[in-house]
């Protein structure tokens, strides 16, 4: 029996007890839009695709890359893209 | 576990010497009885000779409501009829309707503890087999989140790692108090949400309290809530100020609090964990929240924990609670708000008079010094410090009587302008007095604290919208 699985909710339960993802925005005007490449194969053209796309209607784009796919990005590169950005384009798959 | 059929129920543990020595009997009866069902809390091989069911988990011990082993039963209609604890012969022939069990055994031995009431294995045994009496809502973590951070995740915490608030924890702490889980405790702001006693249990599981501690916990919440407090305005304040927690009487030295050396510092866990849970309950129960409703310019490091007890046994004068009019038999919870510690130092001074002006001396510069009428702050003093006056036979009465009448200032340096300074008040203001209190109706609020070593007391400053409110802990 793992005896900390199930935590006694400390609060006053106003808020759903799944946390909720961060909204949306309603449009991406005056916004940075960051690019992460993940270094899978091909991940670079697709997202000069999206970023001449995104250029074009004249936003703000920034590109990362990760070193490897095989791990999560390094912290910094994290903090980086958190500091940097309002929303990030990720490409998950070949 | 369904229902339990008639008949005889025993159970045992080999670890318990009674047990062994009835070992013989348990056969004897299950020859005579076959209804006979023998529950084994440790080792399933035991009794020799009898095929016994494994309570290594202690479901049926728990259900069956063991404390002693070994603990004999009857069975009639589904229902318990008859109990023998430890070994009674008298008592086992009843329970049985046989004769002449275990006839070379004394006539009676006293069992051992059963293993489902030891320290610690009760609660698990609730939170496994029980009904729950809590209704906190239930939080699932995920199999790869780590508890600690999950906790930090959901907001949860002032910065600090927290204890995480298991159901198990929640109750353990729960027996520290007589009040039901449901017993509704106050209002609390900002947010105005009901709180339980359980809410605040759970808190205090957080905060790193122990059983004991919830009598002073739940007083020091209640004291909070109150009208005359004003915690809603007290975290609202762009000042500094948050609330703190004195403790005086016999429930300090009982649950090991902390009034001397480094009282007002780090290091004891009743001092630190009691502070921390009223924290934690305006954060999670009221929605208190640091840039939320929370708009302290800068705050203080007390806004993490700020209790302490008062040092009461070899002082000469009556404590704080006593001046309140509690009896020194009382325990009290005291609360100020607080802005943070000054501290003032006087080696010098032998007379008592001359430490009075030292100490209004430095009490005129609270908030600024061209401030009259200044909400009271608490004067920590020291025991070196008390001895000044105790030594000489001054009444804490006299001590206040001569400090407030130095706590007065000069109409002509408070005045707008007056030392180079804008702020001040208007000439009209002061009227005809020459003089004005330093503090409000010269309620200067006086707590004796600290180690036998150090010539130094302290100022801790205190917040206009909140009044100070003592309170009975009843156990």
């Amino acid at each position: 029996m793992n005896e900390t699985r199930i935590l006694l909710d400390p609060t006053s339960e106003q808020k759903p007890a799944q946390r909720k993802r961060v909204d949306r925005p309603g449009s991406l005007a005056g916004l940075t839009i960051g690019l992460l490449d993940i270094s899978k194969n091909r991940g670079d053209i697709f997202l000069d695709r999206v970023e001449s796309h995104l250029t074009e209607r004249g936003l703000t784009v920034k590109r990362y890359r990760k070193p490897t796919f095989t791990r999560p990005a390094p912290v910094e590169l994290q903090q980086q893209i958190a500091t940097e950005c309002d929303v990030v384009v990720e490409g998950l798959a070949d | 576990m369904g229902a339990q059929p008639d008949g005889l129920v025993a159970v045992v543990k080999q670890d318990c010497p009674t047990c062994t020595l009835v070992e013989p009997v348990l056969r004897q009866v299950e020859q005579a009885d076959r209804s006979l069902t023998v529950y084994t809390q440790d080792n399933p091989e035991f009794p020799a000779g009898i095929a016994s069911i494994d309570d290594t988990s202690l479901e049926y011990s728990y259900s069956l409501n063991i404390e002693t082993v070994p603990t004999l039963l009857r069975f009639e209609s589904g229902k318990e009829v008859a109990r023998a604890i430890g070994w009674h012969r008298g008592e086992w022939e009843e329970v049985t309707g046989l004769h002449d069990l275990g006839a070379e055994l004394p006539e009676t031995r006293p069992g051992c503890g059963s293993k489902s009431v030891e320290p610690g294995i009760a609660e698990k045994l609730i939170v496994q087999f029980g009904e729950s009496s809590l209704s906190a809502r239930r939080i699932e973590i995920g199999a790869s989140e780590d508890e600690m951070e999950a906790c930090f995740e959901r907001g949860w915490t002032d910065g600090l790692p927290v204890v995480p608030p298991t159901e198990e924890r929640v109750l353990r702490i729960l027996e520290g108090t007589r009040r039901a889980p449901d017993e509704r405790v106050g209002i609390v702001p900002p947010n105005n949400n009901e709180c339980t006693v359980e809410k605040i249990a759970i808190n205090a599981v957080m905060a790193g309290c122990k059983p004991e501690y919830m009598p002073v916990v739940l007083t020091a919440v209640e004291a909070a809530l109150t009208e005359e407090f004003g915690m809603h305005g007290l975290l609202a304040t762009t000042f500094f100020a948050g609330p703190m927690v004195v403790v005086n009487g016999p429930i300090a030295r009982q649950i090991g609090m902390n009034a001397r050396v480094n009282a007002l510092g780090q290091g004891n866990r009743a001092n630190a964990a009691i502070g921390r849970t009223l924290q934690l309950v305006i954060r999670n129960v009221g929605g208190g929240i640091p840039g939320g409703v929370d708009r302290a310019m800068l705050g203080n490091p007390g806004k993490y924990t700020f209790c302490f007890a008062e040092r009461e046994d070899d002082s000469p004068w009556e404590s704080l609670s006593v001046e309140r009019g509690f009896s020194p038999d009382t325990s009290t919870v005291s609360l100020f708000a607080a802005s943070g510690v000054t501290p003032i130092m006087d080696q010098a001074s032998r007379e008592p008079d001359a430490l009075c002006r030292s100490f209004a001396a430095c009490l005129k510069a609270v908030g600024h010094p061209k401030s009259a009428n200044s909400p009271a702050p608490v004067l920590v003093i020291s025991p070196e410090h008390t001895s000044r006056f105790g030594d000489t036979g001054w009444s804490k009465g006299r001590f206040r009587e001569t400090l407030n009448r130095y706590l007065e200032i000069p109409v002509e340096e408070l005045v707008a302008g007056a030392g180079g300074i804008p702020g001040g008040i208007s000439e009209d203001r002061a009227g005809d007095q020459k003089t004005l209190p330093k503090f409000r109706a010269n309620t200067l609020h006086i707590v004796r604290a600290g180690g036998d070593a150090g010539l130094f007391s302290a100022i801790i400053s205190s917040w206009g919208g909140s009044k100070s409110v003592t309170r009975e802990i009843v156990v």
